[in-house]
């Protein structure tokens, strides 16, 4: 016989946790993004375009 | 299923953690420390660095500190739990788990090498991934718990922000750097001792050897007289070896017999002194100290460079 599935609920404080982590997440991932991409114009300058296609 | 499972254990759990709970495993206030000096070695360098990869390389130096503090906190959470000082640390208070914080670091560090390592260059991404382990591996699984030298060993791991800094901007690891890691590497020492003086009780609880419990107090304030005298002479060395001007050996000289003052009242103090006053005025006057010296070298070079470019 099949167990009856029991779900988890998270609280309230728990999914305000969860969202508030993963905007921190997100937002650090775009800045990581962004220090890639000046760093890699800082480093090349406008060598970084000059490729023969 | 497993989930229901775990429920029923007891075991199941999600996470209430909050990002300012992950941003205090990088022990934000140590690394404000390290931005500021390896700041200082990085500007003091010769040879010039693009000030938005010098940037970069200094969030990359703060967020590899960072790590190593996350990683600290992750091996010593049973020792945090019983000091009044760390009990209430995301892990001691149950916030993030052991586990979290473990990848948390290790990502953390990673990354901050990375980054480090391809933007400016090797010396600086090694020495910081060096000093990574040397806190993480050295200091907390392997010295902190096993001799009183703990912070005398462990100090350097603070000590290399300022070379790591000079090494990002100049590529070389050079004497003057040296002397800049040696500054805060024989600071170390007479700034933890003076706090384990009047928190003696604290490292007693977490069976941590710190050198009051385990040699006694009075042996302790010699040796905070005997570092405070050789840091005084080596903080003054900068100026001698031109790496700074008159107006910081000056300063460092003055500074210099200060701290060695307060420490012969902290080796004047009675053993067994209940209040402590002279040691928690040291440890006040250390953290001024040092602050001071790398506020000087920076303001000094700042100086000349907005001359220099007044001149040409």
């Amino acid at each position: 016989m099949e167990t009856e599935r029991k779900d988890v609920q998270p609280t309230e404080a728990q999914k305000k946790a969860q969202r508030r982590r993963s905007i921190a997440l997100a937002l650090c991932l775009v800045a990581f993004v962004v220090i890639f991409y000046v760093a890699t114009l800082v480093k090349f300058g406008p060598a970084v375009m000059d490729r023969a296609l | 299923m497993a989930l229901v499972h775990n429920i029923e254990n007891g075991e199941a759990r999600i996470s209430e953690a909050m990002p300012g709970d992950y941003f205090a495993l990088l022990k934000p206030r140590v690394m404000s420390l390290v931005v500021f000096t390896a700041f200082v070695g990085m500007i003091l360098a010769p040879g010039g660095i693009n000030p938005l990869i010098a940037a970069i390389a200094i969030l990359a130096i703060a967020v590899g500190a960072g790590a190593s503090g996350a990683l600290n906190m992750w091996y010593d959470a049973d020792i945090d739990a019983v000091m009044t000082r760390t009990a209430k640390r995301p892990i001691p208070s149950g916030r993030v788990t052991r586990g979290e914080a473990l990848a948390f670091g290790l990502t953390l560090s990673v990354l901050s090498v990375l980054t480090l390592g391809t933007l400016t260059n090797w010396i600086a991404g090694g020495l910081l991934a060096f000093t990574i382990f040397f806190y993480a591996v050295i200091y907390t699984m392997w010295l902190k718990r096993s001799t009183p030298q703990n912070i005398v060993i462990g100090g350097a791991a603070g000590a290399f922000p300022p070379m790591i800094g000079w090494a990002a901007a100049s590529g070389t690891i050079s004497l003057e750097s040296v002397v800049l890691f040696l500054i805060i590497f024989l600071w170390t020492p007479p700034h933890f001792w003076a706090l384990a003086l009047f928190k003696l009780r604290d490292y007693d609880m977490a069976n941590v050897p710190m050198l009051p419990n385990v040699a006694g107090e009075r042996h302790t304030k010699l040796q905070i007289l005997a570092y405070s005298l050789v840091l005084a002479v080596v903080a003054a060395a900068p100026w001698p070896m031109g790496l700074a001007g008159p107006v910081y050996g000056l300063i460092a000289i003055g500074l210099g017999a200060n701290f060695v003052r307060h420490a012969i009242s902290v080796w004047r103090m009675e053993d067994g002194d209940a209040t402590m006053v002279p040691a928690k005025k040291l440890f006040r006057f250390s953290l001024y100290y040092l602050a001071t010296l790398f506020a000087v070298l920076l303001g000094e070079r700042l100086f000349e460079i907005a001359h220099s470019a007044q001149v040409a």
